[in-house]
């Protein structure tokens, strides 16, 4: 319980400090709408050159992206650890963290937290019903069950793989540009996995395992058969990787050493 | 001149201290180049070619634009508004050198660093397993060096604009996070600017973005041929110019007006 009121606490603050750069917060919602239309914009002029991608059509690609875009607003409002290393790090920002009384990563997920990307989760529905009704889909008593379900683990995996990448700098304190070359492998987990060769798509489904967050949860709702047994992995894929991480974290913290002044 | 040639060079030898973790960065890289052939190669089919690139072009032209990328690309925009918002800004300004020209070679010591450990091992790697086209022309490869000189000035620009602006209005994330955006989307990187239907492209010539990346992948997958390479080259030269004059008279106001919130 400790815990929660801490997190309350934490977003009554963080409210505060961004009603007072107001326009900097429209900015920064305008800036992530804009984001995802890059995307949409990149699969449209794809369409635009060709019908079918090996067998999917352009609105099944655009309900995948919709799809992604739900745990990905997830992730990307709780687990901005992307500059860790050059914040915590480099700076010795770590030392202040390791004094706090709470777990060292849910501290730093607190002080990280960017509320105005969970406005992702809207523009994502927005995209899969728009494609769904076009593609004539139906939705079952389930559906919204296994949606959330699917979506927990979506996140839980982009989370897993950011925090262990963000665990090397315990070990190494030299900046990597690995993370923002990352987001962009993310991307490939939104496309049918087959139009991959064997090891790109080994990598995105047990190494990265980007595509949980994209096409294999939602051939699930798209009754794609052949990809359910993939689809039901998604959750356990989810809680393995961020379990993963945390372990990884927990070993690394102890670790570190402390740079800067 | 000698101490902004220092700088490159003290920020190069920075560089050169962390080099190791730019190992792990070639495989990510080589990973990305991958899933972008396979997924071009599904976009192709059965088709020949799109828009007069063929499906090995295009390859070539995505492999170059992130190699090119990761010369010109900085992050002075995120440095100049951490310093604005720490007040090591003000220290910055009593210093004997122009601050945005430091900014500027700093950012240069970066790319050429990057030049040499990302990208020319990254690309000799990915040419090893898919199938690239290089140029036999030593024409088109000093084109292309030219070309990537000046996309690393007009995205440099373009980032001490938006460094700036941190001074008018102190918080600057969302601005320079839909710059970076605006520039993944408008300068080519993620789709060749001549896939984009007639409307968007005209509307595109208006802007610096597309003489970012778009230019000088062009010119390397010879996308470009004869004339059309000296025309893009004079636009770049000539965006470059163009844009010191906004930034001059930014840097003019922001000096007026500023602000030393803390230090």
């Amino acid at each position: 319980m400790n815990h929660l009121s801490i997190f309350v606490q934490y977003v009554g603050q963080y409210i505060k400090t961004r009603l007072t750069y107001r326009s900097d917060m429209v900015v920064e919602i305008m800036s992530d709408l804009l984001f995802q239309a890059v995307n949409l914009i990149f699969i449209l002029v794809v369409f635009g050159h060709t019908n079918l991608l090996s067998g999917w059509s352009k609105d099944e690609i655009i309900f995948i992206y919709g799809f992604f875009l739900v745990p990905f607003a997830l992730f990307s409002t709780f687990f901005n650890i992307w500059d860790f290393n050059e914040r915590y790090i480099v700076k010795g920002e770590l030392d202040r963290i390791l004094t706090r009384p709470i777990h060292s990563l849910f501290q730093v997920i607190l002080e990280r937290m960017e509320l105005e990307s969970m406005f992702g989760v809207v523009t994502g529905l927005a995209v899969m019903f728009y494609a769904g009704s076009n593609l004539g889909l139906t939705i079952s008593w389930y559906d919204p069950l296994l949606f959330i379900l699917f979506v927990l683990g979506g996140a839980l995996v982009y989370a897993g793989i950011f925090i262990s990448l963000a665990t090397i700098s315990f070990w190494s304190d030299s900046r990597t540009d690995i993370m923002p070359m990352m987001y962009n492998i993310g991307n490939f987990g939104r496309y049918p996995v087959d139009i991959y060769n064997q090891i790109i798509r080994y990598v995105l489904t047990w190494i990265l395992p980007f595509a949980f967050v994209g096409v294999y949860p939602a051939a699930f709702f798209l009754d794609k058969t052949e990809w359910y047994g993939y689809a039901y992995l998604t959750p356990v894929m989810g809680i393995f990787f961020f379990s993963l991480s945390i372990f990884l974290w927990n070993i690394g913290v102890t670790k570190y050493r402390g740079a800067g002044s | 001149m000698g101490k902004y040639i220092e700088m490159i060079r003290i920020r190069f030898l920075m560089m050169l201290a962390y080099r190791t973790n730019y190992y792990s960065g070639i495989i990510i890289y080589s990973i990305n180049i991958a899933a972008y052939y396979f997924l071009w190669s599904a976009i192709y089919g059965a088709k020949e070619d799109i828009q007069g690139l063929s499906v090995i072009q295009m390859t070539t032209y995505i492999a170059v634009a992130w190699m090119a990328r990761a010369f010109y690309f900085n992050n002075i925009d995120r440095e100049i508004a951490l310093e604005i918002k720490e007040g090591k800004v003000a220290v910055e300004l009593i210093r004997p050198y122009h601050y945005l020209n430091m900014k500027t070679m700093a950012a240069l010591g970066e790319g050429i660093f990057r030049l040499f450990f990302f990208s020319v091992p990254g690309m000799f790697l990915v040419s090893l397993v898919f199938p690239l086209q290089f140029s036999a022309n030593p024409a088109t490869w000093g084109f292309f060096g030219i070309s990537i000189l000046f996309s690393f000035v007009i995205n440099t620009q373009i980032n001490l604009m938006t460094g700036i602006f941190t001074f008018f209005i102190f918080n600057n994330d969302g601005l320079m996070r839909a710059k970076r955006v605006v520039i993944d989307l408008f300068s080519g990187l993620i789709l060749p600017i001549s896939f984009y239907p007639g409307w968007a492209q005209s509307g595109m010539e208006w802007f610096p973005f597309m003489y970012i990346s778009y230019v000088p992948s062009m010119i390397f997958s010879e996308g470009f041929v004869g004339q059309q390479v000296w025309n893009a080259l004079m636009m770049q030269g000539l965006w470059c110019l163009l844009l010191l004059v906004p930034i001059q008279v930014l840097w003019v106001l922001a000096k007026k007006q500023m602000v030393i919130q803390g230090g």
